[in-house]
């Protein structure tokens, strides 16, 4: 399997915030390197900072803030369930407590509130594919699918 | 022949993309074409062909069901699925859409379709209107936010055109967070050139060229495809230095969030928007006087700008002439949850709450009695059965302790537990709270514990005082609608579910 993702590298995480010329562009920057390397590095804060003259401690703050920016390497499949409440009337909980019994390292088992599939729930993404009206045996199904291959 | 199947993420995410391949596989003279979907969801993936009747619709289908249905298009067009021309679905055929025509009926990404099947016209209508009549237009048409606080636009919009300043923005806030809720995205997914449309639009009316829409990211297809069509609309000069060929300038980008749901109040939105934490600011100022990077900012909800062309082609009289009391127009309603037929619902305001679960939702998915609905995001109130006779408009929902929010409807059958449901409000605030209010960032942790000491039974009456007085201080202590509004499903399962709290459990 192909990683998904660039190893870490300073000078390639330089070459990926060069083009950004937007007004306030912290948020922006952090995000370019997690859709690079798949997290962002603790070095980042640093080459962030002095790329946009802002205090390592705004790059800080953002990157410790948003849900979304991961300050690790992600697992290889991660699983999102949609635990907002339309999914929670269709049996987001007991989704969430069998995967949880097949979660792993190599499978990241975490909630998200709301996927926008609210009409055909459970909704839940792997590896941010969606699927709807989803049950224990169908995600367990799809992760098996996305892992063998 | 044309054979429609959605792009929808919806439609995608019950196999959708699987069903177009077999179809394009099998029937390789045919055009296969990738609309938005028609908001049936529970049908989805809703398949259409072209027929000398118009438009003959299918669903749900699955790849099983393709030869079949291949052999069915071949001889009369028979087939279980059928389920006969699709504007005389009744459910679909009983909707006033005005915002949601196109969605699920065009190409969404095919400009020349969208300015055969009316698009454009409202951008055309405002040029020649002028800006100062345009405002007055929004003002008198009775639009208000639809991203939940309701507030009248056309007044935003006129305090707007009053600032002086180098630069103004307009932002449309597509941070749709509330559970229940996915029109913002279907729009974007299925019509996404009328929302540049109306943002056009609006930005021409209140002077200012540039436009920004914030996307949550948990949107993928409606970041890919609100991408696209950005692209597509500068090549043909509807968005840049020279709208239509005029002397105005207008010009959007798309920004992406980063999983953060109180950056869908308006102040985080800013914040965001300016690379920092998502921290809410306080008001005033408001950010029609100083919003993005200090400069005066129209923002808006997707659906309020998106009735925008409208207004502007029809006049305000018509769009004005749906609706009920100081609610105007159509509201775009969402169907989710427990619910049998889950889907858009676009009707005038005015409709009741039993009409919509009921009439077009069909009751529950899993035929159960139905107990709770939550209306208005996970920050709007559980209203039991004995309450679905509710008016749907701002005020009517508000006389009944309750909110339209966002429009979303979320149904729950009798399996519900209603302190697990108030818990959960609680918990939700913890987890998003963005910790500048201490009520908020405090007082939803302190929520958690008191509900689950209600629901061990400890001091149930000294707890309940409690939670109450918690949540006036919530409500009361907040600057923004996260912890002002966290305590609205949980007072409300306290008022009308009370028997759920005082039960032994094991």
């Amino acid at each position: 399997m192909t990683p998904r993702f660039a190893p870490w590298s300073d000078e390639t995480a330089r070459e990926v915030l060069a083009d950004i010329n937007e007004p306030g562009p912290v948020l922006i920057a952090l995000q370019a390197l997690q859709a690079e390397f798949g997290y962002v590095h603790a070095d980042a804060v640093s080459i962030v900072a002095l790329r946009f003259n802002v205090s390592r401690a705004d790059v800080y703050g953002v990157l410790t803030y948003y849900r979304d920016l991961l300050t690790s390497t992600p697992p290889d499949t991660q699983v999102r369930i949609c635990m907002g409440e339309a999914c929670q009337s269709v049996g987001a909980r007991a989704l969430m407590a069998d995967a949880r019994a097949w979660a792993s390292d190599d499978i990241g088992v975490d909630h998200v509130y709301c996927l926008g599939n609210c009409a055909l729930g459970p909704a839940a993404t792997v590896n941010d594919r969606l699927y709807g009206r989803v049950t224990p045996g169908s995600l367990a199904a799809v992760v098996d699918r996305g892992h063998a291959s | 022949m044309r054979i429609w199947v959605p792009r929808d993420s919806a439609a995608r995410s019950v196999g959708a993309d699987d069903v177009a391949h077999a179809l394009t596989e099998s029937m390789p003279h045919a055009r296969v074409v990738r609309n938005g979907s028609r908001g049936l969801l529970w049908l989805e993936p809703l398949v259409e062909v072209e027929t000398p009747y118009g438009r003959v619709a299918y669903g749900p289908v699955t790849v099983d069901d393709v030869p079949s249905l291949v052999a069915a298009w071949s001889d009369a067009g028979a087939h279980p699925l059928r389920l006969g021309a699709t504007d005389e679905i009744p459910w679909l055929a009983r909707q006033q859409r005005l915002t949601f025509a196109r969605v699920g009926v065009i190409d969404p990404l095919d400009a020349d379709e969208y300015e055969a099947a009316g698009g454009l016209a409202g951008l055309h209508a405002c040029l020649a209107r002028g800006a100062q009549q345009m405002v007055e237009d929004v003002v008198a048409s009775g639009l208000r936010g639809r991203g939940g606080a309701g507030f009248p636009a056309g007044i935003k919009w006129r305090t707007v055109a009053a600032q002086d300043a180098d630069r103004k923005y307009v932002c449309v806030n597509a941070d749709e967070g509330d559970s229940g809720t996915f029109a913002d995205r279907m729009l974007m997914e299925g019509d996404p050139f009328l929302l540049l449309e109306g943002m056009t639009i609006a930005g021409l009316s209140v002077g200012a060229d540039q436009g920004v829409i914030y996307i949550r990211s948990e949107y993928p297809d409606a970041v890919s495809t609100m991408t696209q069509a950005l692209a597509i609309a500068r090549s043909r000069g509807w968005l840049g230095s020279n709208v239509l060929g005029s002397a105005a300038a207008f010009d959007v980008s798309v920004r992406v969030g980063a999983g953060s749901y109180v950056c869908g109040e308006e102040t985080a939105m800013l914040e965001s928007l300016e690379g920092g934490r998502g921290v809410v600011r306080a008001k005033p100022p408001v950010p029609a006087v100083s919003g993005l990077f200090g400069q005066p900012t129209l923002i808006s909800n997707v659906l309020t700008i998106a009735a925008v062309p409208y207004i502007a082609e029809h006049g305000p009289e018509a769009y004005a002439s749906f609706g009920a009391g100081r609610s105007r127009g159509t509201q775009v309603f969402q169907l989710a949850g427990n619910v049998r037929c889950g889907g858009i619902v676009e009707t005038a305001f005015g409709i009741t709450l039993e009409d919509l679960v009921i009439d077009f939702g069909g009751g529950t998915r899993t035929g159960r009695p139905v107990r709770a609905v939550q209306v208005g995001g996970p920050l709007g109130a559980y209203l039991p059965p004995e309450a679905m006779s509710v008016a749907m408009d701002y005020e009517s929902l508000s006389d009944a302790g309750a909110m339209l929010g966002h429009g979303g409807i979320v149904v729950f059958d009798d399996s519900v537990d209603m302190v697990e449901q108030a818990r959960f409000a609680m918990e939700f605030c913890s987890e998003e709270s963005c910790g500048k209010c201490t009520p908020c960032r405090i007082g939803s942790v302190r929520g958690v514990e008191v509900i689950d000491r209600i629901a061990r039974g400890e001091d149930r009456d000294a707890n309940t005082a409690l939670l109450v007085d918690l949540c006036e201080v919530m409500r009361d202590g907040s600057l923004c609608a996260m912890g002002g509004l966290t305590p609205m499903p949980v007072l409300s399962a306290l008022r009308d579910f009370s028997e759920d709290f005082t039960r032994e459990r094991t």
